[in-house]
């Protein structure tokens, strides 16, 4: 297999290739940015009908009174843990061929946290009261629920949004600059020169800048982990069948990478072909996330055995029968599917040659993530239709064209954040892409240093 | 600054637990006299759903009509839960079903109190879990949490929906309380509306609350008299005395009976080892204990 980059890759091609996907990327990239327009305008339709008509045209009901939105948002903040794994952990790991690809993965998180918190929004019963669950200061002394997990969850999930839009931007600062010097129009001329705050390139804005950038990285992580630990609480911290599980928080983190590292395959495929980022995006690292993405799975898998067999070794009877239920219930086809979907189809990643194909990884990296959405749904769902209380089993419930119609807009809105991001910002971080080509051409110039002089010993 | 205060008073704005908060001074600091509490008697209730109806008609619950009712979108706070025994070969109705009336079981360690983002759903001083309408955002994690599931949430905007109330049942709407806009989460409440009126009376006359002075909807419907309520508090009331009668105590959270007393103990309270110490105790049916 070649190299991760091209080592002979001048600097001022490097700047000339990423600005060019500011300014002319393919025609795909229209196509698709429409496409994702009308994909949104369904989510926004639905909202509107359910906005004004009740909750009750999502076809939720008593007692199944979560449903798709809840398992989507689960979705959403899931995707946005790989940003931070491969940006701030791979950072700190000194594994650079994350360079190239990061600033995307980055941005995703951003996008896919954004998307999260409109399925918070879309699943209240009064969204107009949403600034309720804030501890604003009041007249009243009256405060949101400190003991309630989806406050915690409110909270984590703020703080992470927010730490990461930093860690993204901070990031961009000296790509910002270097935008803002090449390119020569308008509003974008103004919006870089804003952003770059003064960027000069002096070595000590680069000492402050590693520092910042490090600080940031630190912090994030433990954030990452602790946020997607509160959404599991949101299930274990309840009486649920199902849901009361103590290897919920791990498990959940785990499904979270997984979906991300996927989510990442398919947007590598995505933006490489859209903005010509072949040089960049090249097929070694696409080796390097695949491998990763499924290492991750077969942590998944096995937190999912363990979650099953301490369900079926338990003498909690309702929890076995919720189990039982999910196998072979009226939820059994998406079960299985997630189970085909999730632990399965990552063996396709073990074939070498297919890990450096592209149709075949964007193919399952697209099932991985269609098996990741059924895992957050039979997480949610089975639970309400066969809980502990025998009278309220509600085997008939199923999700209506408004919570379907929501979630695909869902993907609408992602596709839309994220496409116009990658156009107005560099998407590749080129700073980092010639500090990588810088190191690695050294380092390779000392290898066959290494090797003259050994072959000069030799005579 | 409401910040200090939140932090000085953290105690007062946390969700203590009845039982095991006991004796810590910000639980003992509202001592109430008053615990509400209901017993019913299973080998009374005869399935007649007559409580059901009161319910609706003193609560302003709305009638949804049998689309959004098979939909399960039924707001029914209290509810004949209809089983049938089952063998082998199916349903038997030779000895005909049981019937189970369900409503909310006013938990002294409520699941659906501390889930609540918002804090709108709350213990009051009386024993009673409330739901405050006006604070609720409808993230519908209190009835998720909730054992019985018992609780109902407003889909539609009903007050606003045609035939929800179809004339003249609209003239009798009950005027004591509210009817609930779209978004809302709401239970029953033991006929809150009552409780205080009685509570009320009893203070202008400067006496404690009777036993008597006060009956829930359901109760008055009851026409087996299945259903008895009141304050457990009261040693005098009928409800202490039965749940006594019955070796039932509401602070315990498996109930150790005298073995010797055989079939005469038919007290037992619904998921009990969940431990949400709920407030209600049903009597079993005689065919069960005498089997």
């Amino acid at each position: 297999m070649g190299k991760d980059i091209r080592e002979d890759i001048a600097w001022a091609q490097i700047n000339k290739d990423v600005l060019k996907s500011l300014e002319s990327p393919r025609k795909a990239y229209w196509v698709i940015l429409l496409v994702a327009l009308l994909v949104f305008g369904v989510g926004v339709g639905c909202e509107v009908y359910q906005y004004n008509m009740g909750m009750g045209v999502a076809n939720l009901d008593n007692p199944h009174v979560w449903g798709l939105y809840i398992a989507s948002f689960i979705f959403w903040i899931g995707m946005s843990h790989s940003g931070t794994l491969l940006s701030a952990i791979l950072h700190l790991m000194h594994a650079d061929w994350r360079k190239p690809i990061y600033r995307f993965a980055e941005a995703m998180t951003t996008f896919s946290l954004l998307t999260a918190a409109l399925f918070v929004a879309v699943h209240l019963g009064r969204v107009w009261q949403i600034y309720y669950a804030l501890p604003y200061p009041n007249e009243r002394w009256a405060w949101p629920n400190f003991q309630s997990p989806l406050l915690w969850d409110a909270m984590a999930v703020f703080t992470y949004l927010s730490s990461s839009m930093i860690f993204l931007y901070v990031g961009m600062i000296p790509d910002l600059a270097i935008c803002r010097d090449n390119i020569h129009q308008g509003w974008r001329k103004k919006v870089y020169t804003i952003l770059a705050l003064g960027w000069e390139g002096t070595d000590r804005q680069w000492r402050n800048f590693r520092m910042t950038y490090l600080t940031v990285a630190c912090f994030l992580i433990p954030l990452a982990v602790s946020v997607h630990s509160i959404v599991a609480g949101d299930f274990a911290m309840s009486q649920q069948p199902g849901w009361h599980v103590t290897s919920f928080p791990p498990y959940f983190v785990a499904g979270a990478l997984y979906s991300g590292c996927a989510a990442i395959i398919s947007l590598f495929v995505i933006l490489r072909y859209v903005f010509r980022f072949e040089e960049y995006m090249t097929l070694p690292i696409l080796k390097k996330i695949v491998r990763l993405t499924f290492a991750i799975a077969m942590v998944w898998t096995y937190l999912n055995c363990i979650e099953f067999a301490s369900v079926w070794y338990s003498h909690d009877e309702a929890a076995k029968g919720v189990l039982i239920q999910k196998a072979i219930g009226p939820y059994a086809p998406f079960w299985w599917a997630m189970i085909f979907c999730g632990s399965v189809v990552p063996f396709a990643m073990m074939v070498k040659k297919w890990q450096t194909n592209i149709p075949i990884m964007f193919a399952v990296s697209l099932l991985l993530n269609l098996g990741m959405f059924l895992e957050r749904w039979m997480i949610v769902s089975p639970t309400f239709s066969h809980g502990i209380y025998p009278w309220t089993f509600d085997h008939d419930q199923w999700p209506s064209m408004v919570q379907w119609g929501m979630v695909f807009g869902s993907f609408g809105w992602f596709t839309l954040l994220f496409l116009v991001f990658c156009k107005v910002f560099p998407s590749v971080s080129m700073y980092e892409v010639k500090e990588m080509v810088y190191h690695r051409s050294l380092q390779s110039k000392k290898e066959a240093a290494g090797e003259e002089l050994a072959v000069k010993g030799a005579n | 600054m409401s910040v200090s205060n939140l932090l000085e008073n953290w105690s007062k704005f946390r969700h203590t637990h009845p039982v095991e908060d006991k004796g810590h001074p910000d639980w003992e600091a509202y001592p109430s006299d008053i615990k509400w509490a209901m017993a019913i008697d299973l080998d009374a209730c005869t399935g007649c759903n007559a409580c059901s109806v009161a319910c609706y008609a003193e609560n302003n619950l709305p009638v949804v009509g049998k689309e959004k009712y098979s939909h399960g979108q039924a707001m029914h706070w209290m509810r004949i839960e209809r089983y049938w025994d089952e063998s082998e070969s199916g349903f038997e109705v030779d000895q005909g079903a049981r019937f189970l009336p369900m409503m909310c079981q006013q938990c002294e360690a409520a699941p659906c109190e501390t889930v609540c983002p918002v804090g709108a759903t709350n213990h009051t001083e009386d024993g009673l879990n409330s739901q405050i309408y006006n604070r609720c955002i409808g993230s519908r994690y209190c009835s998720a949490n909730c054992p019985y599931k018992v609780r109902y949430f407003n889909w539609y905007d009903y007050p606003t929906t045609k035939d929800v109330w179809p004339s003249p049942m609209n003239e009798q709407l009950n005027p004591d309380l509210s009817v609930r806009s779209k978004g809302v989460m709401e239970k029953c409440t033991f006929c809150k509306q009552r409780t205080y009126v009685a509570r009320n009376n009893a203070k202008t006359e400067g006496r404690p609350v009777q036993d008597g002075d006060v009956q829930t909807a359901c109760q008055e419907a009851c026409p087996a008299g299945a259903i008895t309520f009141g304050n457990l508090y009261d040693p005098e009331s009928k409800v202490a005395q039965k749940w006594q009668h019955q070796q039932v105590e509401l602070t315990k959270e498996k109930q150790d009976k005298d073995k010797t007393e055989g079939n005469r103990l038919r007290g037992y309270r619904i998921l009990e080892e969940l431990r949400p110490y709920p407030s209600v105790m049903y009597l079993e049916r005689v065919r069960e204990s005498a089997v």
